[in-house]
C-alpha cells in the first residue's frame, strides 16, 4: 500500500502517516460515536457550540432562503389565480361570521375589564414579541427544527414561545447572536403540558416525528372527541395558559389521541417569538424538556 | 520542484472544490420548500457528493473530509451530534473499498451502487436515532427520503461531472 504524493504535499513521516491512514476510519467512527455520547451528557455546551456555527452560516442560508420562497410564491400565487373566486365567496362568509364574532370579543374585553378594575385583579405581565423569518428546516427523517432570524441581539432567551397564525409552534432551544433555532412541537423531544379546552382534562402534548403530535397520560375513560381545542395548560411555567396548539383529529383506544398543530408547520414562514414575562421562564436543561 | 506559489495556491484552491461544493451542498440541504411533509423526506445531497468525489477523487474526499462535512451537517441541522458525521464517514470508507469496482462500471451500475450504499446510510441513520432516543423509530421517513435522494443522483451527478471538469482536469 503505497500512499500517493499528491505533488505539493509536504512529506511528513510516512509510515506514522500510513499507520494514521489504516486506523483514520476506526478514530473517526469512533470519534462520532463520543460525539453523541457528548452531546448527550453535555448538551448545554454542543448548544452553545451549535449556536455559533449556526449564526455564522445564517447570513448565507439567509440569502439562499430568499429566491427559494419568491419561486414557491410565484408558483403558489398562480394556483390561486384559478379558484380565486370560490375563495372570495367563502370569505365573505367567513368575514361576516367573524364580524359577529368581533363584537362578542370586544363586548367581552370591556366586561372582563370592567370585573378585573371591581376584584384588584394583578393585570397579566406585558407582553414582547419579536417578529422573525425562517430561514432553514433540516432536511431530515428524524429533526423537526426551524433555524430563524433573530437572535440575542433581539431580545430572543431560551425557552420562548415561538407563535405562527393562530397558535403556538414551537418553543426556542438555542439562541446565537444573530439566529436562533426553534423546537416544533412535532419533534420527539418536544412536551408540552396541554389541556383539552371542553373538558379541562389535563395532557402532554408529545410528538414523534410525524405532522401530528399525540396526547400522553390521559386517563383512559377522559371524553376525548376529534375537534377538541387543545391549549397549553401553563404547568411547567414555560408557556402561559390558554395558547392554542391545536386540534384533536383522532381518537381511538389502539392509535390514541392525535392533535394536528393549529399552524400548517411545514409552510411557517414568519413566526413571533414571545417573551410572556413569566416568573420561571429561565430555562434550564431538565431532562424533561430536551 | 518548478511550481511557483501562484500556481501551488491556484491548485490548492482548485483541490478544494469538492470540500466547498460540498458544503454549498449541506447549505442547500437546509432550504425551506414550502411543500407538505417535504422536510422529513427532502434529498440527502450530501451524501450524492461524499460518494461521487470518494469514488473519482479520494485522495480529496478524505474520511477526516467526510467527518468534518458530516460534523457541519449535524451542527446545522439541530440533531444530535455524530449522526452524520458516522453516515458519511462509513460511507466514505464502503465506498473507497469497493472504487475500483464503481470506476470501472457504468452509470447505470454507480446508480445502483449508490442505492446501496443509501439503504445503508438510511439504516445507519435510522439506528443511531433509535438508539439516542431509546425507542423504536418509524423506518419509513428515512426509506422515503432514500427513495428521493436515490431519484436525485443522475441530476446532481451530472452537475458535480460538471464541476469536476471544469475545476479538477487541468
Amino acid at each position: 500500500m503505497k500512499p500517493r504524493s499528491s505533488g505539493s504535499v509536504v512529506r511528513l513521516a510516512a509510515p506514522l502517516r500510513a499507520l494514521a491512514q489504516r486506523f483514520s476510519f476506526l478514530l473517526l467512527v469512533l470519534a462520532s460515536i463520543a460525539l453523541m455520547m457528548v452531546g448527550k451528557i453535555e448538551s448545554l455546551s454542543v448548544d452553545t457550540a451549535r449556536a455559533r456555527v449556526t449564526d455564522a452560516f445564517s447570513p448565507i442560508l439567509d440569502a439562499i432562503s430568499r429566491p427559494a420562497a419568491t419561486a414557491a410564491r410565484v408558483i403558489e400565487s398562480a394556483v390561486e389565480v384559478q379558484n380565486a373566486f370560490e375563495e372570495n365567496q367563502r370569505l365573505k362568509a367567513e368575514n361576516a361570521r367573524l364580524l359577529q364574532w368581533r363584537q362578542a370579543a370586544l363586548r367581552l374585553e370591556a366586561e372582563n375589564a370592567s370585573l378585573r378594575t371591581l376584584l384588584r385583579a394583578t393585570p397579566e405581565p406585558a407582553v414582547n414579541f419579536i417578529a422573525a423569518r425562517v430561514i432553514a428546516t433540516p432536511g431530515s427523517s428524524f429533526v423537526r427544527t426551524l433555524v430563524v432570524t433573530a437572535g440575542r441581539r433581539d431580545g430572543v432567551k431560551k425557552g420562548q414561545a415561538a407563535l405562527a397564525g393562530a397558535g403556538l409552534i414551537g418553543r426556542v432551544i438555542e439562541v446565537g447572536e444573530w439566529s436562533s433555532r426553534v423546537l416544533l412541537l412535532t419533534d420527539i423531544s418536544a412536551r408540552v403540558p396541554v389541556v383539552l379546552e371542553s373538558s379541562r382534562q389535563r395532557a402532554v402534548l408529545a410528538g414523534d416525528n410525524s405532522d401530528q403530535a399525540k396526547l400522553l397520560y390521559l386517563p383512559p375513560d377522559s371524553p376525548v372527541q376529534v375537534g377538541d381545542r387543545v391549549v397549553t395548560s401553563g404547568h411547567g411555567g414555560l408557556f402561559p395558559p390558554g395558547l392554542l396548539v391545536g386540534v384533536v383529529t383522532s381518537a381511538s383506544e389502539r392509535g390514541g389521541v392525535r392533535v394536528l398543530p393549529s399552524a400548517d408547520l411545514s409552510r411557517v414562514e414568519h413566526l413571533r417569538l414571545v417573551d410572556f414575562g413569566l416568573p420561571g421562564t429561565e430555562f434550564d436543561s431538565s431532562p424533561e424538556w430536551k | 520542484m518548478t511550481t511557483t506559489f501562484w500556481q501551488r495556491l491556484d491548485k490548492a484552491g482548485r483541490n478544494l472544490a469538492p470540500f466547498a461544493v460540498t458544503v454549498m451542498l449541506v447549505l442547500i440541504g437546509l432550504i425551506r420548500l414550502p411543500v407538505p411533509s417535504y422536510a422529513p423526506i427532502a434529498p440527502d445531497l450530501t451524501l450524492i457528493s461524499v460518494y461521487y468525489w470518494t469514488i473519482h477523487r479520494p485522495d480529496l474526499m478524505r474520511p477526516g473530509v467526510a467527518f468534518l462535512l458530516g460534523l457541519l451537517q449535524d451542527l446545522l441541522i439541530g440533531g444530535p451530534l455524530g449522526v452524520n458525521a458516522l453516515m458519511l464517514v462509513v460511507t466514505q470508507w464502503a465506498v473507497v473499498n469497493q472504487r475500483r469496482l464503481f470506476l470501472a462500471s457504468t452509470f447505470l451500475l454507480l446508480w445502483i451502487g449508490f442505492a446501496l450504499v443509501m439503504i445503508g446510510a438510511a439504516f445507519l441513520e435510522w439506528l443511531a436515532f433509535s438508539a439516542l432516543n431509546a425507542t423504536i423509530l418509524p423506518f419509513k421517513p428515512a426509506l422515503f427520503q432514500g427513495l428521493l435522494t436515490v431519484a436525485m443522483f443522475p441530476a446532481l451527478g451530472w452537475l458535480l461531472i460538471r464541476v469536476h471538469r471544469a475545476f479538477l482536469n487541468g
